[in-house]
């Protein structure tokens, strides 16, 4: 089968797209592919971050009541973002968030997508940008003390200890500071 | 122009310069992703909105500090012409997301082009820091100035739980890609590369073809890079890809050393075989240029060719793309003229070792 953006090359990946609820199919060399953005994840035998979302829609519809299930997929009350007025059907459409706000707007829906597509990691651990971050950093810092402080009294030596845990406390001194007077 | 002064201007410092383990690891990319608080993503946002991006991000780094850099450009996407934009992916400092399909897409290009920070792609803005050889960290020091920086004056869409928050769910979290492109010839020729594939994708690393379709990946060059972003520090990213980075070029030296054991002589004959090929066609197919490129890198690796530049296999992989080869000629040209050309410059190029 040739592929249909470019007619010239071998279609070897095939997309699922779900329109309104009719299925349609997507044959695409993987050159093209790749052109529609860096989403396909290529060697997996290539699925889209479409395709999965589309799949894991419709995987949700289909474990509703028969009755629920033959209601329409678009409904006039579905959740829309009110920065963007992104709804989630048109989410699961295109893969892409509209605004910031839309992470806020979809959270209910959003949890298992994100675990799916992080191998079952639901929370950042990474960089926490220095401006904005703000307390953030602190906060980070007395997880981590409290850690250390296990280890420590797990090895028994208490007086570092100690000193850790005056460390803490300082720590949480400026939290509630910050968190009184804002910043 | 001539060939020389031509190259010149089109050879980025990852492509002509040596780094560390360069006989098999092209180069190290990292990718950060980062988004503007209050403007809707590009997918979605107003021109209104894509022009306040530009101007807000161009400002915030335009007087920058960092001395390794230098100068800072601005590329609006709407002002090159196609084949410019062409060039500029072909060197992989833009995506053919930018190139083709941005509303108010920019990029904004160090001198060396190590550094190409990417406006209204996909997210508002994704700084790219492209390094020469295996320099991962490296990369990510960079790539974290620029962020911080930027991060003085723009207020991120950034949230305590998930952490960055970007265009598509696939990058959230740490919003970054390392990659790194390697040359893999010995795993290759001994039929290893297909059983390590797997075990690599088992750690969350993805490995595929840079250039060419499907499973082929001419040239033998391959990018690892990793699948997810978000649950793992980037220092932890990056530690991972290096990890297996460092096992990939071990199991290839060592397949290099098989080989020189067992085939010497059959392999000295396919890297001659191919620079007599290189060195005097007249017509050339970019698949045939991207095996015989890999066959004579071997051969400087491996001792068999003695004169010739170690980058020739990075630049002219990259000169002899359409976009190079049509802005070389300064027009379009058809893919059968284009081949003429290839063969012509290719001769050139190692003309110029002698
Ligand atoms: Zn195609
Ligand atoms: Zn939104």
């Amino acid at each position: 089968m040739k592929c249909q953006e470019c007619h010239e090359r071998e279609a070897t990946l095939h997309f699922t797209q779900v329109n309104n609820g009719e299925k349609t199919v997507l044959h695409l060399c993987e050159k093209c592919a790749q052109e529609k953005g860096e989403a396909f994840i290529v060697n997996t035998g290539g699925f889209s971050i479409n395709n999965l979302l589309a799949g894991l829609f419709n995987l949700q519809n289909n474990f509703q009541p028969a009755k629920q299930a033959q209601a329409p997929l678009y409904k006039e009350d579905s959740l829309r973002c009110d920065e963007c007025s992104m709804t989630y059907e048109q989410f699961v459409k295109i893969g892409r968030f509209g605004c910031a706000n839309c992470y806020e707007t979809f959270k209910g829906q959003l949890n298992p997508i994100i675990r799916r597509l992080h191998s079952g990691n639901w929370a950042h651990n990474g960089k926490i940008p220095r401006r904005i971050g703000g307390s953030l950093h602190v906060r980070k810092n007395i997880e981590n003390l409290k850690q250390t402080i296990q280890e420590l009294i797990s090895r028994e030596e208490f007086e570092k200890a100690a000193e850790i845990r005056d460390q803490i406390r300082s720590l949480e001194k400026q939290l509630e500071r910050s968190n009184e007077g804002g910043y | 122009m001539s060939l020389e002064r031509f190259l010149n201007q089109a050879v980025s410092s990852w492509m002509s310069a040596e780094g560390p383990n360069s006989d098999i690891v092209l180069s190290s990319r990292i990718r950060l992703a980062r988004n503007f608080k209050d403007y809707k993503f590009p997918t979605v946002f107003t021109s209104e909105e894509g022009q306040k991006v530009i101007d807000a991000v161009y400002q915030s780094v335009s007087g920058h500090p960092f001395s390794s850099i230098g100068t800072l450009e601005l590329l609006v996407m709407d002002d090159l012409q196609p084949l410019q934009k062409r060039v500029l992916v072909e060197k992989h400092l833009i995506s053919p997301y930018l190139e083709k399909n941005a509303v108010l897409g920019a990029c904004i290009l160090s001198e060396n082009e190590e550094v190409s920070i990417m406006v209204n792609e996909e997210d508002h803005i994704r700084i790219q820091c492209l390094f020469p050889g295996l320099q991962i960290s490296e990369a990510l020091k960079v790539a974290n100035e620029i962020d911080d920086h930027i991060e003085k004056q723009v207020d991120y869409a950034y949230d305590e739980q998930i952490g960055y928050l970007t265009s598509c769910p696939t990058n959230v979290g740490t919003g970054m890609r390392a990659s790194v492109m390697m040359h893999l010839p010995g795993l290759v020729l001994t039929h290893q590369l297909n059983r390590i594939i797997p075990a690599i994708n088992q750690l969350g690393l993805v490995v595929r073809g840079i250039y060419g379709e499907g499973s082929e990946a001419l040239g033998n060059i391959f990018q690892i890079s990793n699948q997810i972003t978000l649950g793992k520090s980037e220092e932890d990213i990056v530690e991972d890809l290096q990890g297996v980075v460092a096992q990939l070029i071990s199991e290839e030296r060592s397949a290099r050393e098989a080989l020189a054991k067992t085939s010497n002589i059959q392999l000295e004959d396919k890297v001659f075989r191919s620079y007599g090929v290189l060195s005097n066609c007249r017509v050339i197919e970019s698949k045939e240029a991207a095996s015989c490129l890999s066959d004579v890198r071997l051969g400087i690796d491996m001792g068999f060719i003695k004169n010739i530049s170690k980058n020739i296999l990075n630049e002219l992989m990259i000169l002899t793309q359409p976009g190079f080869l049509q802005q070389y000629a300064g027009g379009p040209l058809r893919p059968d003229e284009r081949d003429i050309r290839r063969a012509s410059l290719i001769r050139e190029r190692l003309n110029m070792e002698h």
